[in-house]
């Protein structure tokens, strides 16, 4: 079979895909910089405007310019998301590696803990937690961090203690090697890729769970421009026709979330030996 | 000289003893083999020999002190498959200079090139990577090195160069050398002195072994270097025309 010369290889189009995932979100986060304003903005003149090169995604019932509102609810989800997934993975990694290396009661007080976090219902556990909280941005974030901790703690607590039976590493102990040199040079670079890959495939779920809660109405309050708050106020308007209004803030959550996604496992092929190469 | 007196080992104290009463030494320089069938605790032993376990009862000694703790362990022990045995994300570079940065002359006595220090592992072949483990495993403070079916996984071709390269360096060295393998007719080849720790089994092939004759051999002293030389010649073994 011949192979074209043209066509890039999987290293560099792994690298483009990175590169293409971090300028979609670096455009969000500039674009509301940008609009920020006008999200608020109501001009009654132009109200429940179809699409056009004006208004790219139509305005609302206000005359609220609906891609502006749609660029800072995004902006808002990917912020909570980005504090809750950061949160939620410190956790898994501070709970992931005190089971594996404190001895077998820790490990069964913490695999306990995973276990309650796995079988309780998710969604459940997330209104309740941010209900408590008082919700808004603060009642989401906690709600989500605290959701979210069991998969990853089990992958960290998992890996460490492959790591630590495994064949290199007690061979490492008997070419004298104390425990911090390999903790240092065998452990953190099997545990750093699972960390930011595990961290990167929360994002999603975090973005996800935060509108999905505000949408049901226990996370950011209405007035806030954020997705659910859009998706939620536009299920009044959906059967007058005004289709645009959910349409478009939904099709750019779920472009978000690929695109976290996507970036997630490509950082994991780029790190992994295996196929960092191919 | 290593020794190994009455050593017991089991993994947990409901489970049968693996390793139970075994009394062993070697000597520097001497080739000693350790055959037995799969499943008899040959790898436990070899673990409970190099540090990596700690015996029940009886006791491991290197030169009349007992086996370190801590710090460099004379004695070094090589598995059955070399790709376990090293970090997958490490460079070859890095694995081989793990305990100490080992001498060009080394290197080219086990045919390790210099255009794999910056490769992964996975981009070395079995003989290839169980090479640099060899490698890494004779530092200077290396006394002794228990070889556990080191070669099993490999063509015969590989199988000779990789055991003519460690007869050499254990023959310069004065290394003591324990070849652990269920291949009887590879110790029959390799080794001054077997011992028969593992032999107790009806389907233990050790009763061929010409135990006798070894011990003969190994009196005159000039064994293993005139069958260095010679063609397999063994009868349970297909014969690959390899020279050892």
């Amino acid at each position: 079979m011949k192979l074209s010369i043209t066509a890039p290889d999987r290293r560099s189009r792994t690298l483009w895909t990175i590169a293409g995932c971090l300028i979609l979100f670096s455009a969000i986060f500039i674009g509301a910089w940008l609009y920020g304003e006008q999200a608020l903005m109501t001009s009654l003149d132009a109200r429940k405007l179809p699409p056009s090169w004006l208004h790219p995604f139509g305005t609302d019932w206000l005359g609220r310019d609906m891609f502006a509102r749609t660029l800072a609810g995004i902006r808002i989800s990917l912020g909570v998301g980005l504090s809750a997934a950061i949160f939620s993975s410190f956790i898994a990694l501070i709970l992931g590696l005190a089971a594996a290396l404190l001895g077998r009661s820790v490990d069964t007080v913490v695999t306990w803990l995973v276990d309650v976090g796995m079988a309780t219902p998710h969604l459940v556990l997330l209104i309740l937690i941010s209900f408590a909280c008082g919700g808004g941005a603060r009642g989401v974030i906690i709600a989500v961090a605290v959701s979210h901790w069991p998969s990853l703690t089990r992958v960290i607590r998992a890996e460490v203690l492959a790591l630590l039976s495994s064949e290199y590493v007690t061979l490492s102990r008997q070419l004298g090697k104390g425990p911090y040199w390999i903790a240092r040079r065998h452990l953190l670079p099997h545990v750093v890729p699972q960390f930011l890959v595990g961290l990167l495939l929360l994002f999603p779920h975090a973005i996800l769970h935060s509108a999905g809660l505000t949408f049901l109405g226990f996370g950011m309050s209405p007035h806030t421009p954020a997705i659910g708050a859009l998706l939620a106020d536009s299920m009044r308007y959906l059967s007058m026709g005004l289709w645009w209004l959910a349409v478009a803030p939904g099709l750019v959550l779920i472009i978000s979330v690929k695109a976290f996604d996507i970036l997630g496992n490509n950082v994991r092929a780029i790190m992994d030996p295996k196929t960092q190469r191919e | 000289m290593l020794e190994a007196q009455q050593l017991a080992f089991r993994y947990r104290d409901e489970l049968p003893w693996i390793v139970n009463g075994i009394d062993l030494d070697i000597r520097p320089g001497e080739i000693v083999g350790l055959p037995g069938p799969s499943g008899r605790g040959k790898s436990t032993l070899a673990k409970v020999l190099g540090g990596y376990l700690l015996p029940e009862r009886g006791s491991v000694r290197v030169d009349g002190a007992p086996l370190t703790r801590s710090g460099f362990c004379p004695v070094q022990l090589l598995f059955q498959h070399p790709e376990l045995a090293v970090n997958p994300r490490w460079r070859i570079g890095e694995i081989l200079g793990e305990a100490e940065a080992p001498p060009a002359a080394l290197l080219d006595e086990l045919g390790i090139e210099s255009a794999w220090f910056e490769r992964y592992p996975h981009e070395l072949s079995g003989g290839e990577l169980q090479r640099v483990c060899l490698a890494r495993a004779i530092c200077s403070k290396t006394r002794y090195l228990l070889c556990d079916e080191m070669t099993s996984m490999l063509d015969a071709l590989t199988q000779a160069q990789i055991w003519r390269a460690i007869l050499n360096i254990v023959k310069r060295r004065n290394l003591g050398l324990l070849v652990i393998s269920h291949d009887t007719a590879l110790i029959d080849r390799l080794c001054d002195r077997v011992v028969p720790c593992f032999a107790d089994h009806p389907d233990a092939q050790i009763d061929n072994l010409p135990g006798d004759q070894k011990d003969q051999d190994r009196n005159s002293g000039e064994h293993h270097r005139e069958e260095a030389d010679i063609p397999p010649d063994s009868t349970d073994r297909p014969q690959t025309g390899i020279q050892l």
